[in-house]
């Protein structure tokens, strides 16, 4: 049965999910991380979920983008449902349509930054001239055509996160999720990075969502839901 | 690019690295030191053994090998010897095989007095170029003995001193001839030293009044790939006598070939067992150090074929970049040692009791190089299969927050 009978957008969205429930338990405790969380995001939107901490911002993003599976609910990316996916079948579905960007940027340090951009093109199977040119053209959009050839190791926080954000959007994706993208950088380095990802948003409707708690990055989100014990408790679009 | 990350991962933790690749190199070069080791002493005992005496075939009147009587000689010896003179590639020593009591003005032992023809029996045994004091029987000179070191020091013996050989003849009539002692031999085996004189043939047969008393034949054979045929031909041709291989007459020796092969394989087996529990240890703590890592692998689409590989990849890599180096030292230490041998003077004698030489010089086959280097690749693949397993189960979300 269509969980999503029922709902009934009036624009055509890229992310829907219904009713979206998180549990967990520890212990006699059950925790509802996600508790009844309906929304719609649409393509090009430069979403903020906002927060304190323990209101399940992360959780959202983790049943989102398919690497945590609800208690209850469904959650639906351009027309596809992806709660009932099997491991692989949602492993493949990620790679093909949904771009991340980590707290701590979990490049791979053995790599340089043109080869960590290229790493999810080779995971598709992309020819190597085809995969390489892209990857230095993303590199070049973020800022980092010098650095190209730099290991994590060498690059600044924000340089890592830039390559990040290169790297998940070499595989044109459908979105992009961000779980606190700027947690760990300084102030310029935020506020090079929301440079970056808002150009990429207006010029290429690349869309993004992303969980902070920074007042910066929320200044400049256009859209912000706010969530608190696992209820959205605001959305605004600006 | 999964063989790039696997490479480079190996390097991030270099000392670690280092260590199992120090370990899985000291391990397949001690595993082949100790082998070729081994085979070189099992060989020479073998080859020891069949060059004092034995050679590869010996024929026999079947009752000579249970009772041991002057009388059991080879019948029709002269057409066997000319069969034999004709196969190709055959050396041949005809002996005749006393029991007997072998005495001194300073004490006596029992042992074996063996007739032979000096020029046949430089053919087919080694026993001339141990000679160590006098010369071995050459140009005749009437009653001369070449004893062994050990006999010699027993009895008190040198060269020029006389013996007395005492033993039953054909008609069970007891006869005593004095010899003088023309050389002293000494082998890489003591007890054989002890227990055997010989003198010319022609002596023997005058004191026995027969020149029709040849009690063995003794074989040694060019190629010992038709040793097994030869024997078959002649057992079918004489099936009144006995044709009997070195296998036959030494079957301890024989095994204990047999079963090198197998103990080769067994050592090198163990030695890499317990080098796996090293490998997976080193892979196990790899995964558990990037277990961030691989979360987000396998968060941004890396499938769990891939990442299985990847963790398999680099546990070969690590295996195989010592395991071949391990080899290929190890070839040129037993090349070394295969050439100049490995002196073993300060145990010298105990080996030399039970038939070994003091100089043990190395051998391998080489097609247990690249044996090993198979089973290298094997415990590489087995010890990755445990590490790679554990790194599937990582749950991407966990990990990517390092729980």
């Amino acid at each position: 049965m269509n969980q999503f009978a029922d709902y009934n957008p009036i624009i055509m969205s890229i992310i829907k999910t219904n009713n979206l429930e998180r549990f967990y338990t520890e212990g006699d405790v059950t925790v509802k991380a996600l508790n009844g969380v309906s929304l719609n995001i649409e393509e090009g939107e430069f979403t903020a979920i906002v927060g304190p901490s323990g209101s399940g911002k992360t959780t959202l993003l983790n049943v989102i983008g398919g690497l945590d599976s609800p208690t209850n609910g469904a959650v639906e990316i351009a027309n596809t449902e992806i709660t009932n996916m099997k491991d692989n079948e949602l492993i493949d579905f990620r790679l093909k349509n949904i771009g991340f960007v980590f707290q701590a940027y979990n490049l791979i340090p053995v790599l340089s930054a043109l080869e960590n951009t290229e790493f999810i093109m080779l995971l598709q199977n992309q020819p190597k001239e085809k995969r390489h040119a892209r990857a230095i053209a993303l590199l070049e959009e973020v800022g980092l055509k010098d650095q190209i050839y730099k290991k994590p190791n060498e690059m600044s926080g924000g340089q890592q996160q830039r390559v990040a954000v290169a790297r998940a959007l070499a595989s044109k994706p459908k979105f992009v999720l961000a779980d606190e993208p700027t947690a760990n950088l300084d102030s310029k380095s935020t506020g090079d990075l929301l440079d970056i990802m808002l150009e990429l948003n207006e010029k290429e409707k690349t869309t993004f969502i992303f969980s902070t708690h920074d007042q910066r990055v929320i200044d400049r989100a256009k859209r912000v839901i706010t969530l608190e014990d696992g209820k959205i408790i605001s959305d605004e679009t600006k | 690019m999964i063989f790039k990350i696997a490479w480079r991962n190996i390097w991030r933790n270099k000392l670690r690295s280092l260590v199992v690749m120090i370990a899985i190199f000291l391990g397949v070069w001690s595993g082949i030191f100790i082998n070729a080791l081994s085979l070189g002493m099992t060989n020479q005992r073998t080859e020891n053994f069949l060059s004092t005496s034995v050679g590869h075939i010996q024929i026999h009147h079947p009752d000579f090998l249970e009772e041991n009587k002057l009388n059991f000689s080879i019948p029709n010896f002269d057409e066997l010897n000319n069969n034999l003179l004709n196969i190709n590639g055959a050396n041949i020593s005809n002996r005749i095989r006393i029991s007997g009591m072998i005495s001194s003005a300073n004490g006596a032992l029992g042992g074996n007095v063996l007739g032979i023809t000096p020029e046949d029996e430089i053919k087919v045994s080694t026993i001339h170029n141990g000679i160590k004091e006098g010369e071995f029987l050459g140009e005749y000179k009437k009653n001369r003995v070449v004893i062994g070191a050990k006999l010699a020091h027993k009895l008190k013996v040198k060269i020029n001193s006389k013996i007395i050989v005492t033993f039953q003849d054909q008609n069970n009539e007891i006869i005593a001839s004095a010899f003088r002692v023309q050389g002293i031999y000494k082998t890489a085996n003591t007890r054989f030293d002890e227990m055997n004189v010989f003198v010319y043939r022609q002596d023997l047969e005058r004191i026995l009044q027969s020149d029709q008393l040849i009690h063995e034949s003794v074989l040694w054979m060019d190629d010992k790939t038709i040793v097994d045929s030869t024997i078959t031909a002649l057992a079918n041709t004489y099936p009144n006598l006995k044709v009997r291989s070195w296998k036959d007459i030494a079957p301890d020796l024989a095994y204990t070939d047999d079963l090198m092969i197998q103990m080769l394989y067994i050592i090198m087996i163990i030695i890499l067992g317990a080098l796996a529990f090293g490998i997976v240890n080193t892979m196990l703590m790899a995964i558990l150090e990037r277990q961030r890592e691989l979360g987000m692998l396998m968060a941004v689409g890396m499938n769990k074929l891939r990442l299985f590989m990847m963790v398999v990849v680099e546990t070969i890599m690590l295996s195989l970049i010592s395991g071949p180096a391990g080899l290929i030292i190890s070839f040129f230490t037993v090349g070394y040692f295969k050439r100049n041998g490995m002196d073993f003077s300060a145990v010298g004698q105990g080996l030399e009791d039970v038939g070994y030489s003091t100089i043990v010089y190395f051998e391998m086959q080489p097609s247990f190089y690249w044996s090993t280097l198979v089973l290298v690749i094997i415990t590489a693949i087995l010890s990755s299969l445990y590490p790679a397993f554990k790194a599937l189960k990582l749950n991407p979300v966990e990990s990517i927050r390092g729980l």
